[in-house]
C-alpha cells in the first residue's frame, strides 16, 4: 500500500531524475564551495491556508533558513508522516504544492521518506525538510560583524502569514482576503549578496515576527537597535485584521521576508539591487544598529514618541474587553 | 488623516498640554480608567511627549486584572470536576490561578475554548453536548450586552447544557470610591464602556467629587486631546465631563444594550483584587436566566487562595504605585512567566510597563 502510494501519488509530481531512483540514499554531484545543511519540521494548522499548504511552506522555510546563511538551495529531503484516514485528494494537492514550490526555487528533491501512523497520532499530516545548500557569500553573514551606524532593511510587508493563518483559524469572514506571502527568497538574498562584505546578517522573521528577529539583533549584538514606525511596511488589510483582533503585526510570522543587516550607509543601494525582484516589492530600510539601550529595540512611534519593541513570549492571542 | 498631518497635530496638541500644565505649580495627576487605554498610551509612546508634572496612574479597568485568583480556580475545578469543555476570552489562558492557569489545564488534555465572541458559546454547546459547557464570565459594560443577547437565545433554543461563570464587573461603584478616597486631579475616561454607559453618567465625579473626567478614544490623538482637556479644566478648576469620543460615545450611550443587560442581569456584590468586596459592582443571573448559572449548577469547594504577599497588583490597579516599584517586576514575573494578573493580561499594566519598557 505504501508503494503504491509512493508509485502513484509521490514519484510522479515530485521525480525529478534522483528521486525516482528509490535508493537507500541519494548520490549527489560533488558540491564546490562551503555546504550549508537545514532541517525543519513543519506542523502547520491549518494546513490548507490562504496562500499556501503545509506543502508549499515545508519547501519555503527550508529553502529561506539556507538562504538565511547566504547559501543556494539545492536539493530537499522530504519526511512525510501522515495521519490515517488522511484524504487522498488533500495530500495529492499538498503534494503538487510541495513541487510547484520546489520547481520555483529551483531545488530538487533527492530523498524522501514517507510513515503512515494511526488516527489521532497526528494532526493531518507532518512534513519534515532538510537542506543541502552552497555558500554563496566569501565573507560570510554573521552577527560578529554587525556594528553601530549598520542600517537594517526587511523585503516586503510584514505580518502577512501569520495574520492569514489566525484569521483562516478563526471562525470569522472579513471582506478582504488576507494571504500568506510563503515564498523562497533566495531571489532577494542572491541581489543582496552583490553588496560583498556590506551585507552582514541576514534572517528570515518567522516565528514571533520582525519584533523576535529584531531583538535577536539586539541580544546577539549586545547592542541598541532603533526602528521607525513609519518606515515598516505594512499592508492596509493586514493593518486592519491586526487592529481589529488586538494583535501586533510586528509579532506575526512572516515566511516569504527576509531582515538583512547592511553596513551604514549601504541602505539606499540596498534598495536599488532589490528595485526589479519581484519577491522585494515594498523593501524598505527600518531603522539602524546604535548606540543606544544595549540589547533593546527602541521605536519611534508615529506621533513622534517612543517605546520599546519586547521580544514576543508565547502565542499571539486576541484581546478581551 | 495623513500621517504628516498626524504627527503635526501630535506635536501641537502635545504643545498645549505642556502650556497648561505650566499654569500651575503643582502636579497633576489623573488615572486612565480603562486597561486598553493604558495600553494604547504605551504603544504609541506618548509619555515621552508630556511634561514632567504630569503623571497617568493606572486603574481598575482591566477586566482579567481585577478578576480573583480563586476565579481561575473555580473555573478549573469545574473542568476538571464536571468534565466540562470551558470556553474563554484569550486573555484569561494564561493567568496563574493557584494550581496553574487555563493553558496548564490545556496542555493536561482539559478542553478550552478560545472565543472571540460570547455568542460562539452556544455554538460550541451544541458541539459538546451533553458535556457542559462553561463561559467564563470576565468584562466590563462593554462585554455584558453581547453575553445578555447570548443567554437571551440560549434561553429561547432551550439550550441545557451551557453555563456561565460570572465575574462580571460595573464601573461606577469603584469609580465612585476611588474618587472619594485617590488623591487624583481628574480621571480619563473608558471609550467603550462609555458607549454602552454614555458620557453624561459621570456627572457625579464634577459635581460631588470636584474632579474632572473626558470620555477619551484610543488612537494617540483621541488621547492627546482627551489629555488636553483634562490638563485646562484641572489648571482652570472648570471641573466638568466632556465627551471626546463623540464618533462612538453617545451622552445617552445605548439603551437598548444597556436593557438586555437588565432583563437578564441583577447587580450583586463583586469582589475586586485590589479593592475588595465592593458592594453591587458585580452582575447576577436574574429569573429564568438563574438556570445558567455555573456557581450553582456545577459547584465545587474551592480551597482559600492565597494571593503571592510580594505581588502588588493590588497596588497598582488602584494608582497607588507603579509596577517598576513592584520587586517582583521584570524579575519572578514576567509575561512568560507571571505571578500576577497584571503582567499577562494584553491590558495589564506591569504587562505595558515591561512590553514598552517605560522607565
Amino acid at each position: 500500500m505504501m508503494g503504491r502510494l509512493i508509485r502513484d501519488l509521490i514519484l510522479p509530481k515530485l521525480d525529478r531524475g534522483r528521486l525516482g531512483l528509490l535508493a537507500d540514499s541519494a548520490v549527489l554531484s560533488e558540491i564546490a564551495g562551503q555546504i550549508a545543511y537545514t532541517t525543519d519540521s513543519f506542523v502547520v494548522s491549518p494546513i490548507f491556508f490562504p496562500g499556501g499548504n503545509i506543502g508549499s511552506l515545508a519547501v519555503h522555510g527550508t529553502c529561506n533558513d539556507l538562504a538565511c546563511s547566504a547559501a543556494r538551495p539545492l536539493f530537499l529531503s522530504l519526511g512525510l508522516i501522515l495521519e490515517e484516514g488522511l484524504e487522498i485528494g488533500q495530500l495529492e494537492a499538498i503534494l503538487q504544492s510541495v513541487a510547484t514550490a520546489a520547481d520555483q526555487a529551483g531545488v530538487e528533491i533527492v530523498t524522501g521518506d514517507t510513515k503512515v501512523v494511526p488516527r489521532g497520532s497526528a494532526d493531518g499530516i507532518f512534513i519534515n525538510t532538510s537542506g543541502i545548500g552552497r555558500i554563496e557569500s566569501p565573507t560570510g553573514v554573521s552577527p560578529d560583524r554587525i556594528e553601530e551606524g549598520d542600517e537594517i532593511l526587511v523585503s516586503g510587508p510584514v505580518g502577512n502569514h501569520g495574520m492569514a493563518v489566525m484569521l483562516s483559524r478563526a471562525e470569522f469572514s472579513f471582506d478582504f482576503e488576507l494571504e500568506s506571502d510563503s515564498a523562497s527568497i533566495w531571489p532577494v538574498v542572491e541581489r543582496l549578496l552583490e553588496l560583498g562584505p556590506g551585507l552582514k546578517f541576514l534572517r528570515d522573521p518567522t516565528r514571533g515576527g520582525l519584533a523576535a528577529t529584531l531583538n535577536e539583533i539586539a541580544s546577539l549584538t549586545g547592542k541598541g537597535v532603533t526602528v521607525d514606525e513609519s518606515a515598516i511596511p505594512i499592508d492596509r488589510p493586514v493593518m486592519a485584521a491586526a487592529e481589529m483582533l488586538g494583535i501586533d503585526p510586528l509579532l506575526a510570522a512572516n515566511e516569504g521576508k527576509i531582515v538583512a543587516v547592511v553596513a551604514g550607509g549601504l541602505g539606499g543601494s540596498s534598495l536599488d539591487l532589490l528595485r526589479d525582484c519581484p519577491l522585494a516589492q515594498g523593501a524598505a530600510v527600518i531603522g539602524q544598529v546604535n548606540s543606544g539601550p544595549p540589547a533593546r529595540v527602541v521605536m519611534n512611534t508615529r506621533i513622534g514618541g517612543s517605546r520599546v519593541v519586547a521580544e514576543p513570549s508565547g502565542e499571539l492571542l486576541p484581546r478581551i474587553c | 488623516m495623513s500621517e504628516n498631518q498626524e504627527s503635526r497635530t501630535a506635536r501641537t496638541l502635545a504643545r498645549e498640554i505642556r502650556d497648561f500644565s505650566r499654569m500651575t505649580t503643582g502636579a497633576l495627576r489623573f488615572m486612565e480608567v480603562c486597561g486598553t487605554h493604558t495600553m494604547a498610551i504605551h504603544s504609541a509612546g506618548l509619555r515621552k511627549l508630556f511634561p514632567d508634572n504630569l503623571t497617568l496612574v493606572s486603574g481598575p479597568g482591566c477586566p482579567v486584572c481585577v478578576t480573583e485568583k480563586s476565579f481561575i480556580d473555580q473555573a478549573m475545578l469545574t473542568a476538571r470536576q464536571y468534565d466540562a469543555c470551558l470556553v474563554t476570552f484569550g486573555d484569561l489562558v494564561r493567568v496563574p490561578g493557584s494550581f496553574g492557569s487555563l493553558a496548564t489545564l490545556r496542555s493536561e488534555g482539559g478542553r478550552v475554548r478560545v472565543v472571540y465572541s460570547p455568542m460562539q458559546a452556544v455554538n460550541i454547546a451544541a458541539e459538546e453536548a451533553p458535556r457542559p459547557v462553561v463561559f467564563l464570565g470576565v468584562g466590563f459594560e462593554t462585554t455584558t450586552p453581547t453575553v445578555a443577547v447570548t443567554l437571551t437565545k440560549a434561553l429561547s433554543e432551550g439550550v441545557r447544557n451551557l453555563f456561565v461563570l460570572s465575574a462580571f464587573k460595573t464601573i461606577h461603584p469603584p469609580l465612585k470610591l476611588i474618587s472619594a478616597q485617590k488623591d487624583l486631579d481628574g480621571f480619563l475616561l473608558p471609550g467603550h464602556v462609555s458607549a454602552i454607559l454614555g458620557s453624561d453618567c459621570y456627572t457625579y465625579l464634577a459635581e460631588e467629587f470636584h474632579k474632572g473626567g473626558v470620555v477619551a478614544g484610543f488612537e494617540p490623538l483621541d488621547i492627546l486631546l482627551a489629555l488636553r482637556d483634562l490638563v485646562r479644566m484641572t489648571v482652570e478648576h472648570d471641573f466638568q465631563i466632556i465627551n471626546d469620543y463623540r464618533r462612538v460615545v453617545r451622552p445617552e450611550g445605548n439603551p437598548a444594550a444597556r436593557s438586555v443587560v437588565e432583563e437578564v442581569f441583577e447587580p450583586s456584590d463583586a469582589s475586586w483584587r485590589g479593592l475588595g468586596v465592593i458592594p453591587g459592582s458585580g452582575l447576577a443571573f436574574k429569573g429564568p436566566y438563574a438556570r445558567f448559572d455555573a456557581a450553582v449548577h456545577l459547584p465545587v469547594e474551592v480551597p482559600l487562595t492565597k494571593d503571592d504577599p510580594r505581588c502588588k497588583c493590588a497596588a497598582i490597579l488602584t494608582g497607588s504605585i507603579t509596577p517598576d516599584r513592584c520587586g517582583l517586576f521584570g524579575r519572578e514575573c514576567t509575561p512568560e512567566d507571571p505571578v500576577g494578573p497584571c503582567m499577562v493580561s494584553s491590558e495589564g499594566t506591569c504587562a505595558a510597563y515591561y512590553k514598552y519598557g517605560v522607565n
